[in-house]
């Protein structure tokens, strides 16, 4: 059989997705379903007076209408919704239910909910409910949480829910910065963004009266975390809950939530006994569906005169909007120990204050704490070139772990251990793939020439954590949950072989690289082997997909599980060739005994005999299945240079990324094809921060763009061909040597498109801009340094 | 009100709301679900179909509107190629369909069908197109996945095999 592994192997995910036949949430009925429409606040921060439903009841086809408080009295609430990253003692956390009660806290704050045989007449009814608000005074900003003029909660004294320091050592961090030739500072705005994925979110919960078991259907990244708070919050025992998600069209952190929304459904279909469904329309997603990023980010580095840096130290003010929701805390946090980036740095101090604002929640988003941080250091790292006088180039040379050679197991300045690293080769490669010297003479030229058209060049050498998690690691940062994964390997009686896994994945082709892995591992056609997921009736076992985890901590599970098959498979070879079973050599599929030939038989062909039972060893347990639940020893750290190349008119602001280079390591690819794909994606997200999006709120906290018309998601026509390329540093966290790529794009893309602004605008004096870099700032910014270059 | 139209080369008649628009039409009363929905402002064009041949985003029609229409779909597509000749590859399919799979340009696969329904619509206006007019013509619509990046190999590689 032919290895597959590292191949480009087209997906098997795509046939039905192209003819479309597949299912999505909202192609998922239920016989008797009511559909659930959710009445929003239309304030960001206001009492409810009252709420007259009275209207709304008596219209065609209403089942009933329920006031957060009549939810309340009923005990039906989905509430209170969890969070499972609590990162101090003492963080504030107050109830949130999923419709509010009394007072809203942000415009999208759910405060009532229509229940009517079809979606257009609960729309209808909606209408008819009328919501008397006295509004309140809004925190719509951070630096309005931070003042705490006004609370976004009235029953708390502040709007700071934690402080979380990693400062390791505070003494010498400070003495690094006194001892510092260099000292450069910057303030860098994490905008808040809203996720987006293409399919809106949406559930389907349907309830056994009978039996009192649910089902719940939901369109999001962790149908086993649903599973266990449905049990924990709602009081469905467990082993009555089943929750699946079909095919899941995107999520990028934005379903990566235990949601109101679908934990009501899930506690009205069960205290109804009816059917419950519920789909947000996207510009009900915009405000309600949590948003990322949203941070202000205070960050010094200190360098000796050559520019050498010794210490970093930030300080961030992370808004957690209205609620701390499943990971929120956890976000900025995990971001902390990335604050030295790819950079040999001997001291560091990040601090962090979580503040409620009246805005709608954040949470995990593409990346999830780890852009921010690797924006922060790659813009500063670019400053201090700036400051040193030497290209972004060779500041970072001067700075990389090992010099940019190649090492394993690094200690970190924030006591994590770096699993490898080997910049220079990635580094250069961009270089070489972007013509870096090339561009600078063209530079050169247009700014010489006075051409209205400018050019800039910026990079950004990022590294990502991530393989979540260690478990005792996530105990350690108080986490609740662990970070192993789970996977089953079945060998089938007629050898086909089928594989459950515990990732959950929403495009990123798991049904395809799973059984690449396994096909190469049990020297079987890639074509017997089938991926089970996303169901926990099929898959019980499960963490869920999010922080680039799947392969690093999934895919090791599964080769491990196949090797017990193997391993079980031998023995039951060595059995019928009377042969003992270290004689038995396993080789592509086949197992044999050397030097005779007549004694070998493919594993496929003992797929029967294992089922059958007729003649195993004594005392072996039929069939050939077999479990791993993997809890990875390490995270892992890719990595990876990028180049973006921004093209300014200087009369006008007008922007164009014309140029995009990609030089990944990920370790070893199980699909390139798919790796490619990724980085693709991702890094038009994250050029997108830097260039394009920003959820948009007034000094009220509404919503300024709540459509796809005005929040601006790229189109094809916004951005160029991504040129990629990668190298290979194996990871030593694991046996595959494999590091994730799901988020590594988005991790490198803003930083170097910021880079590439600033670099085009230095001219002008223009040393720092606030993203999105829109061609109004860019205007505002080479004209109040006077336009003159 | 009563509508009948060609869908996928049947007639199919119902009785629709004045004010249900074509896509609901097409997913709540045709079982069609292979058009998607992606938003409320026609900005997305995940719920892009043919309308006689031209690529129409049926959120932004009445069901009424469509009546005595030809529409096409994601879900007959591969049947107009097998009719005409020109499916190709292991499914039997659309040469679009068959370009999207080998160019890795799906990811999630939601934006899918109406991006197939725009690239075959776009390339019928302009069947040698260059890499700046595919990505101006597929301006109305949003991937969030792919970057465009295979998208825009995919209609290059379906132009290519036509030409």
């Amino acid at each position: 059989m032919t290895a597959v592994v590292g191949t480009r192997m087209i997906r098997r995910e795509d046939p039905t997705l192209l003819s479309g036949e597949d299912k999505f949430i909202d192609d998922i009925h239920a016989p008797g379903e009511l559909w659930m429409v959710i009445i929003r606040s239309t304030m960001a921060h206001a009492t409810i007076n009252s709420i007259d439903t009275a209207e709304a009841e008596s219209m065609p086809g209403v089942h009933a209408v329920y006031t957060g408080q009549q939810l309340l009295d009923m005990g039906v609430t989905g509430g209170p919704l969890p969070c499972a990253w609590l990162v101090t003692d003492d963080t504030v956390n107050p109830a949130h239910l999923p419709v509010a009660v009394g007072e809203a806290k942000y415009v999208g704050d759910p405060v009532c909910i229509v229940l009517a045989e079809s979606r257009d007449q609960g729309v209808d009814a909606a209408e008819h409910v009328i919501v008397d608000y006295e509004q309140l005074p809004a925190v719509a900003s951070i630096e309005a949480a931070v003042e705490a003029a006004v609370t976004a909660h009235t029953d708390l004294e502040t709007n700071k829910t934690f402080h979380w320091p990693l400062v390791p050592d505070q003494d010498a961090l400070d003495a690094a910065f006194a001892a510092a030739a260099h000292v450069v500072k910057g303030r860098f705005v994490q905008q808040r963004l809203i996720p987006s994925p293409m399919e809106p979110r949406g559930c389907l919960a349907v309830p056994s009266p009978t039996g009192g078991e649910l089902t719940l259907y939901v369109s999001s990244q962790i149908p086993h975390f649903y599973k266990f708070f449905i049990a924990a919050v709602v009081g469905i025992p467990e082993h009555k809950v089943r929750v699946v998600a079909p095919s899941v069209g995107g999520g990028f952190g934005g379903k990566i939530n235990i949601d109101g929304d679908a934990m009501l459904s899930a506690a009205l279909a069960h205290h109804l006994g009816r059917p419950v469904r519920w789909t947000e329309e996207r510009s009900e997603a915009a405000g309600s569906t949590h948003h990322g990023r949203g941070q202000i980010q205070y960050m010094e580095i200190a360098a000796d005169a050559d520019g050498k840096a010794t210490a970093v130290r930030a300080h961030l003010d992370a808004d957690m909007g209205a609620y701390l929701t499943l990971l929120a805390p956890g976000v900025p946090t995990l971001g902390a120990w990335l604050f030295t980036g790819v950079y040999d740095i001997p001291n560091i101090g990040v601090t962090i204050d979580g503040y409620f604002t009246n805005m709608p929640p954040i949470d995990a988003y593409r990346g999830a704490g780890r852009p921010e941080a690797s924006y922060a250091i790659e813009r500063i790292m670019d400053m201090l070139a700036d400051e040193v006088g030497v290209s972004p180039a060779e500041i970072r040379k001067r700075n990389y772990i090992n010099g940019g050679e190649h090492y394993e197991n690094f200690e970190s300045a924030g006591s994590l251990t770096f699993d490898s690293g080997h910049y220079n080769p990635a580094h250069d490669r961009a270089m070489e793939m972007a013509d870096i010297d090339g561009l600078r003479v063209e530079q050169a030229r247009r700014r010489d020439a006075g051409e209205s058209k400018q050019l800039g060049i910026g990079m950004c050498t990022y590294m990502e954590l991530c393989g979540w998690a260690p478990s005792r690691v996530l105990g350690a940062l108080k986490y609740a949950a662990g970070g192993w994964e789970s996977a089953t390997v079945r060998m089938l009686p007629t050898g086909k072989v089928e594989v459950v896994t515990g990732t959950s994945p929403h495009g990123q082709g798991h049904e395809t690289a799973w059984s690449m892995l396994v096909a190469d591992r049990l020297g079987v056609d890639v074509n017997d082997v089938v991926v089970l997921h996303s169901d926990t009736a099929i898959a019980p076992l499960g963490l869920d997909t999010y922080g680039s985890r799947s392969l690093p901590v999934g895919g090791e599970a599964i080769v491990r599980a196949a090797d017990k098959v193997i391993e079980k498979a031998r023995l039951i070879a060595a059995h019928q060739f009377e042969a003992a079973p270290e004689d038995v050599e396993f080789t592509a599929g086949t197992f044999s005994v050397s030097g005779t030939p007549s004694k070998s038989v493919h594993i496929q062909e003992l797929g029967f005999p294992a089922f059958s039972a007729h003649d195993l060893p004594d005392g072996m347990e039929p069939n050939l299945a077999e479990g791993f639940t993997y809890d990875p020893p390490n995270l892992v750290y890719p990595f990876g240079t990028h180049v973006a190349v921004v093209e300014i008119d200087v009369d006008t602001g007008g922007i164009d990324l014309i140029d995009y280079i990609a030089v990944d390591d990920c370790g070893p690819q199980v699909n390139p094809l798919i790796v490619e794909g990724q980085i693709h994606g991702g890094v038009v997200q994250g050029a997108a921060q830097a260039l394009w999006e920003e959820a948009s709120y007034d000094d009220e906290g509404t919503l300024r763009n709540p459509s796809f018309m005005d929040y601006l998601v790229p189109s094809a026509a916004e951005v160029p061909s991504i040129r990629t390329d990668n190298t290979v540093t194996p990871s030593t966290t694991n046996s595959l040597g494999v590091k994730g790529a799901g988020e590594a794009g988005t991790i490198g893309s803003a930083a170097a498109v910021m880079n590439a602004v600033c670099d085009a605008l230095a001219p002008y004096g223009v040393k720092d801009m606030e993203m999105p870099a829109t061609p109004k700032r860019i205007w505002e910014a080479i004209n109040s340094n006077g336009g003159a270059a | 009100m009563d509508v009948s139209m060609t869908v996928n080369g049947e007639t199919r008649s119902g009785a629709v709301e004045p004010r249900t628009l074509l896509v609901h039409h097409l997913r709540d009363e045709l079982g069609l679900t292979g058009t998607n929905i992606g938003c409320d402002s026609s900005s997305c064009g995940a719920c892009t179909v043919h309308i006689n041949g031209e690529s129409v985003k049926s959120c932004t029609m009445l069901a009424v509107q469509a009546d005595g229409e030809n529409i096409l779909t994601i879900e007959g597509l591969a049947a107009t190629a097998q009719a005409d000749g020109s499916a190709t590859g292991e499914q039997n399919w659309h040469p679009m369909q068959e370009a999207f799979q080998q160019c890795h340009a799906l990811q999630c696969g939601y934006c899918t069908p109406g991006m197939v329904m725009a690239s075959i619509s776009f390339l019928n206006e302009n069947p040698n197109p260059t890499e700046t007019e595919i990505r101006e013509g597929l301006e109305g619509n949003l991937c969030r996945c792919t970057g465009y990046h295979n998208i825009v190999k995919a209609v290059q590689s379906a132009a290519g095999g036509a030409s």
